[in-house]
């Protein structure tokens, strides 16, 4: 064996908590292995919910990552609202776990000799993969949902391929680890442990891999103490970060994320997703001069408003749901989507695609799934909890269908255009 | 046939199912890699997924070190003081890390264009919650040394 570099004892004895080794780490590792299939699968609903078979998913060429696509449900109306909820709270929830499995694991970066053999020179590269993954995956979310694109690179892109990566070495490593883990559990009962004191907790016995630190010195936390900073921090977030999901007086608890703020009081006091300024619709685009153009088996009519509101009117409580993870519950009211297309002479679509009076933008338009367009809560809504659409809550006529992303919900609507079943 | 799985295991260092589930994870990321190394920001984000790595193992983790050794100097063996620093002092820095982006007013326009509000008000609120963080320590820390040491009104 070559000879150890000058620094790499000091390194190795300035290890000194003697908290770290199997059983600390393995209680970090279970959390975030009951958890992270959570955040992996939801997200991954995320990407099916975009609709990928009408090319709207993105990125929109994934190759051999192409999803199996199916029509995204409309019910149970929260749907989208709970998993993608669930993929960012929990998201947000996991990040001092992470950290303190990180910090438990820490040592092992300086282990010297750096490769032993080939096979462990492969595993720490999955490991690099696995550690940058979870990490560019969190900066990447955390970045998205506070609006601060400093990355300077496609977030769909970035996570959706990143969540590839992570997942492949988080796969491989729960593999290769189960069984330390297994082991690692029953070495120390969970109860126990967590009765134990500071002054009583001691370091466990030296391990294979390495975590036990070499000279530890004496214990300023406990174990529970340990497993509480990492719980309590876990706590302090979820705390910060549900309110974005609830509606009512809760949704302030939300402190410090933009959703956690009502834009305003009255009916359309509800957060918004992209301004009328931001959006570049104008005016005069929206007022009396508005019509709504349907098409449908080559025919094409237009209606202004109030020939829409002198239609049948039905009126649905459903959540938006947005895809940066919050969402808030509304009473809509407006024509259903299935009356439009009876309207336009095809009552029976495969999809609809609605399109915005925006120019730009990546959700101009949006294609429906036929199932979407004929639920009975599916709505081309002119009004909010009893009053009009503000204009930033899309005036004259926006999109709204149960558990579809709020992304797809098209605001200001100018432009729908039904296809039949043999259209092609 | 159970000699050459052996000659395997003594050159590679492993079974060789270790060897497959570390391949298909390599290989996976490397399809990855190439089919994003025509994109025009590949390059950033090799960085950031190198970059994120690197800022933990190798800032955040010296720098949370550091001051938890000035913390340790600062409390000069009172563990419990200790503790009643730490505690506040961690969750501080894990919302900062956390909300940083609007903390720091790190996406003005996007917020802006976004939502039709402004960053204002996260710094003072995060200032707010760390100071009643700190708060909430204290005054446990003061209740606990209470119920701990010998009562006066006994002594008197
Ligand atoms: C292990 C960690 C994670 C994995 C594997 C993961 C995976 C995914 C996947 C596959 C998608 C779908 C992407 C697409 O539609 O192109 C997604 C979407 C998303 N993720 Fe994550 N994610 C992780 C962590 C996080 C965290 C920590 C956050 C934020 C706090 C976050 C925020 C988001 C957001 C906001 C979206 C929706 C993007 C959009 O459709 O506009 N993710 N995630």
């Amino acid at each position: 064996m070559p000879p150890k570099p000058p620094g790499v004892d000091t390194i190795e004895r300035s290890w000194r908590s003697p908290l770290r080794g199997p059983w600390l780490t393995a209680v970090y590792g279970t959390a975030l292995l009951v958890a992270l299939p959570l955040v992996i699968i939801t997200g991954l609903l995320d990407y099916v919910a975009y609709g990928p078979q009408f090319d709207q998913a993105f990125p929109t060429d994934v190759g051999w990552l192409r999803l199996p696509a199916f029509d995204w449900p409309t019910r149970p109306s929260w749907l989208f609202r709970v998993t993608q909820g669930l993929h960012v709270t929990l998201g947000i929830v996991l990040i001092p776990v992470v950290l303190g499995k990180l910090w438990s694991v820490l040592p092992k970066l300086f282990d010297w000799p750096p490769v032993r053999s080939l096979a462990q020179a492969l595993e720490r590269l999955t490991l690099l993969l696995l550690v940058g993954g979870i990490l560019f995956q969190i900066a990447t979310g955390l970045l998205n949902i506070q609006y601060s694109y400093v990355f300077g690179f496609d977030f769909y892109t970035a996570h959706y391929f990143g969540a590839w990566i992570f997942t492949g070495a988080f796969v491989a490593h729960v593999v290769i680890k189960f069984p330390r883990l297994v082991t690692a559990l029953r070495s120390r009962p969970f109860g126990a442990q967590l009765r134990t004191s500071r002054a009583a907790t001691r370091p466990e016995p030296p391990d294979p891999d390495g975590l036990v630190a070499t000279e530890p010195g004496p214990a300023t936390v406990s174990r529970r103490g340990a497993v509480g900073l990492v719980g309590g921090g876990a706590l302090l977030l979820a705390v910060l970060t549900i309110g974005q999901s609830l509606d009512g007086p809760l949704r302030r608890t939300a402190l410090l994320l933009p959703r956690g703020r009502q834009p305003g009081p009255g009916p359309n006091g509800f957060p918004v997703n992209r301004t009328v300024a931001a959006a570049g619709v104008r005016p005069e685009q929206t007022g009396a001069g508005w019509r709504l153009t349907l098409r449908g088996g080559g025919r094409t009519m237009t209606l202004d408003r109030s020939a829409l509101l002198a239609m049948a009117q039905h009126t649905a409580a459903l959540p938006i749901s947005c895809v940066e993870g919050w969402s808030t519950r509304q009473a809509w009211t407006g024509v259903r989507l299935r009356d439009l297309a009876a309207r336009a002479g095809v009552p029976d679509p495969a999809s609809a695609r609605v399109s915005s009076l925006e120019r730009a933008g990546l959700f101009r338009t949006a294609v429906l799934a036929s199932n979407q367009v004929l639920d009975p809560d599916a709505l081309l809504a002119l009004r909010v909890n009893g009053v009009d659409l503000s204009p930033d809550h899309g005036y004259p006529a926006r999109v709204i269908v149960p558990a579809l992303p709020g992304v797809h919900c098209t605001k200001w609507v100018a432009e729908i255009d039904f296809q039949g079943r043999t259209d092609g | 046939m159970a000699e050459r799985a052996a000659r395997l295991r003594a050159r590679y260092g492993a079974a060789p199912w270790h060897l497959v589930v570390v391949t298909a994870a390599l290989v996976l990321a490397g399809w990855v890699a190439l089919r994003l190394a025509h994109e025009a920001t590949a390059g950033r984000m090799l960085l950031w997924f190198l970059g994120a790595v690197i800022a933990h193992d190798l800032v955040l983790f010296p720098v949370y070190a550091a001051v938890d050794r000035g913390l340790r100097a600062l409390a000069r063996g009172r563990v419990t003081l200790l503790n009643h620093l730490r505690a506040p002092a961690l969750g501080s820095a894990l919302l900062f890390l956390v909300f940083s982006p609007g903390i720091l007013r790190l996406g003005e326009t996007t917020h802006l264009a976004a939502t039709g509000q402004d960053q204002r008000p996260y710094l003072m609120r995060w200032l707010l919650l760390s100071a009643a963080l700190f708060l909430l320590s204290a005054v446990t820390y003061l209740l606990r040394r209470r119920q701990a040491s010998p009562k006066r009104s006994d002594s008197a």
